[in-house]
């Protein structure tokens, strides 16, 4: 229990740092975000803006009173961020969270599916390359893997966008659904989603599995090796067993935390991924927030970016000590 | 204990099937597993003082300091110093195909990279035809941009900035996961729940997006060092929390607990103990740190969003893409084609490097290709 507890702490307070962080990155630095914000303002309200006004325009767009103590100013920015407002876009117009808000599901869909799709093939084809040691198959899968492992996944977007979206028009080069569909729980609507999703996905997918194949595959090789292993053989225990809950087990329970650092590689690789495919997604919406040098978009995104790779990071963490319940114990070693 | 714990299962010292390994300990065979990694290769740079006492040691030294009963000339210790630390590595890169390629691969984009920049004229506007494609004339042999630019010019003078960025990123990952991770793993208590708190922290924040929002809040300058560190802003983290979990089956090690009976100071402990142990694994997060500042570097001037003062190969795919539009017209597609290459080509040497590197740091492989070394290996037979 106090387990669960000290990792959500701990969540909360990396919130709390990117969140002050964010405040410090735009209040404090001199020439930086709000500088610009101001010079933006008095150029597209023209001389008859007084300085109040421009200042609560600010705020408005950032959350951030200028003319109160800073104390005060950080105050109120933290309370607005934690009530969810995260400011106002100002190249939309519209508040950062209606903007980012309904992409999250789409970026956390490729992410997710791709993350799935690397996981399991890359698994599965590690053991077989393990037990298959040696043999062509393994050669032959361990040269493809380390190629996919050392390219890039926006490489393979531009290929794919390149080859099969533009050349060959099998699949479509942006958006995440036909525009002329209605959003609703149909299989049009859904194959869509899914026709559109499929080179993205693909893209991040296919430079993923190799390198948890080779993993895999060390890791069974050594799992092989090992004396438990030879006394499972020696009772007997039949080889679908074995492979199972002897070796895959502990072969993939070391990948754990690799999985975990995959999270975030992959949902910010996701960033260059969407804007190659025009998929409106949240690093989309990033990259048009500095593009127009709209640094409200920019920090809220970021912000709420954060916020989703920290749930998906802590519910990944919480569910390692069902997995692996000796994580739960530890921390009462002697400190020198 | 059993290796399955060396990776990444943080705060466990036993397995449960320690008690298992014990029944076959009477098995001679398992000890001569030549690829087998020895739990803890005692590397301890202690060692070193040791030697220099050998020949040094008058009559009244005691028997625990002498350490051999041959005095060695100072030209014999610089030819075995040679051989144990440069060539016999070395031997051992060249016998695996993996690493002699990664090195090659290497060293041959280092070679481009220095000696490259006289052989190929810099590149400038106009200096053949318009989008002339590749391997079409030997004047140009990887094509030209919309502007007449070669492209063989500009991959070749864009290497010297990649590779700084690539080095940079790479030490300042390392140097900064080693520290953090080796003293909160050591420490123990406070010190490492502190640093632990900073490393979780960093490493839940995604890193690109980090990097995008830094770069343009900052207004840096495009110095390809500090480039490099930018796109590996936290990559340290998730390093730190992988080398403090191996620390962790190291710190109750019989040489280390002598050496702080000893009384020597942690930093000693650690430089001297510690990290000599971990050696393999920090040379090989080195490489792939290397492979990842490559693609974040590359993926983030393709998408424009970081300052550049010398072109580098995401900018060039950035220009084939915005201004030729690459990914429509195959007439520019060579453009962009060139600098992905540049790119896959120096991570693969890069993955292959990695792959091969763990063998350069097992003693036992070590001491077959040292020739002033007897192996132990030698009278096993074959």
């Amino acid at each position: 229990m106090s387990y669960v507890l000290k990792r959500i702490a701990q969540s909360v307070l990396t919130v709390y740092v990117v969140i002050s962080a964010s405040f410090g990155l735009v209040r404090l630095l001199p020439g930086g975000p709000l500088d610009y914000l101001r010079a933006q303002a008095v150029q597209q309200g023209g001389s008859d803006l007084s300085m109040s006004e421009i200042n609560a325009r600010i705020a408005a767009q950032t959350n951030i009173a200028v003319n109160e103590p800073m104390y005060v100013q950080y105050y109120e920015y933290m309370a607005a961020m934690l009530q969810g407002d995260f400011g106002v876009s100002t190249r939309y117009g519209d508040p950062v969270m209606s903007i980012i808000g309904p992409a999250i599901p789409w970026t956390v869909f490729l992410t997710a599916t791709a993350l799935f799709l690397a996981f399991t093939i890359g698994v599965s084809l590690g053991a077989f390359m393990a037990y298959r040691e040696g043999s062509r198959f393994d050669v032959a899968s361990t040269g493809v893997g380390l190629v996919l492992n050392s390219t890039p996944g926006y490489v393979l977007a531009l290929l794919f966008v390149s080859y099969l979206g533009y050349r060959m028009q099998l699949f479509p080069t942006g958006g995440r659904y036909a525009s002329e569909l209605t959003v609703g729980f149909n299989a049009s609507f859904l194959g869509s989603v899914l026709y559109h999703g499929a080179l993205p996905i693909a893209s991040m997918a296919l430079v993923g599995f190799g390198g948890w194949a080779l993993s895999m595959r060390g890791n069974s090789i050594r799992v092989l090796g090992e004396d438990y292993l030879r006394v499972a053989r020696l009772r007997g225990l039949s080889t679908r067993r074995i492979a199972m809950r002897y070796v895959a087990r502990n072969a993939i329970l070391p990948m754990y935390t690799g999985l975990m650092i995959a999270i975030g590689t992959v949902f910010g690789g996701a960033v260059i991924i969407e804007n190659i495919f025009a998929y409106p997604g949240v690093g989309f919406y990033l990259i048009q927030g500095i593009n127009a040098r709209d640094y409200p978009l920019m920090m809220g995104g970021f912000i709420i970016i954060t916020i989703a790779m920290v749930i998906g990071i802590t519910v990944a963490d919480l569910t390692y000590g069902v997995l692996d319940p000796r994580a739960k114990g530890g921390g009462s070693r002697e400190s020198y | 204990m059993s290796p399955t714990d060396r990776h990444d299962a943080d705060d466990v010292d036993e397995s449960d099937f320690a008690a298992v390994s014990d029944t076959l300990a009477d098995d001679p065979d398992r000890f001569t597993d030549e690829d087998r990694t020895p739990e803890r290769s005692a590397i301890s740079g202690h060692a070193r003082n040791g030697r220099v006492a050998a020949d040094g040691g008058s009559s009244s030294v005691s028997e625990f300091q002498q350490m051999a009963d041959v005095s060695m000339t100072d030209a014999e210790r610089r030819r075995q110093w040679i051989d144990e630390k440069i060539l016999a590595p070395a031997r051992i890169v060249w016998s695996d195909w993996r690493a002699r390629t990664g090195v090659l691969v290497v060293l041959s984009y280092l070679f481009v990279g220095t000696v490259g920049l006289l052989l190929v004229t810099e590149p400038s506007p106009n200096q053949g035809g318009y989008l002339i494609g590749a391997f079409r004339t030997l004047e140009y042999p990887l094509g030209t941009t919309q502007s007449g630019v070669s492209l063989l010019s500009q991959v070749v003078h864009a290497t010297p900035s990649m590779l700084t960025m690539v080095a940079s990123g790479a030490v300042f990952t390392v140097c900064l996961g080693t520290v953090f991770g080796t003293i909160a793993g050591y420490k123990g208590g406070t010190a490492d729940r502190v640093l632990m708190v900073v490393t979780d922290v960093m490493m839940t924040i995604p890193g690109l997006p980090l990097t995008i929002v830094l770069a343009s809040a900052l207004q840096i300058e495009g110095n390809p060092v500090v480039i490099g560190i930018l796109v590996t802003i936290n990559a340290w983290a998730g390093l730190a929390r992988a080398i403090r979990s191996q620390v962790l089956t190291l710190r109750d090690a019989e040489y280390v607990e002598a050496s702080r009976i000893m009384g020597m100071e942690t930093s000693v402990i650690i430089s001297g103990d510690i990290v000599p142990n971990l050696m393999p694994y920090i040379t090989m997060n080195f490489v792939q740190q290397a492979r990842a500042v490559i693609f974040g570097v590359v993926g983030l001037y393709f998408l424009g969003v970081l300052p550049y003062n010398s072109s580098n190969w995401g900018v060039m795919m950035n220009a084939a893409v915005n201004r030729a539009g690459a990914i429509s017209s195959p007439a520019a597609f060579h453009w962009l084609l060139v600098p992905m290459v540049a790119v896959i080509g120096l991570a693969l040497g890069l993955t292959l490097l990695a792959q091969g590197a763990d063998r350069i740091f097992n003693p036992r492989v070590r001491a077959r290709h040292a020739e002033t070394v007897a192996s132990d290996d030698d009278e096993g037979g074959i």
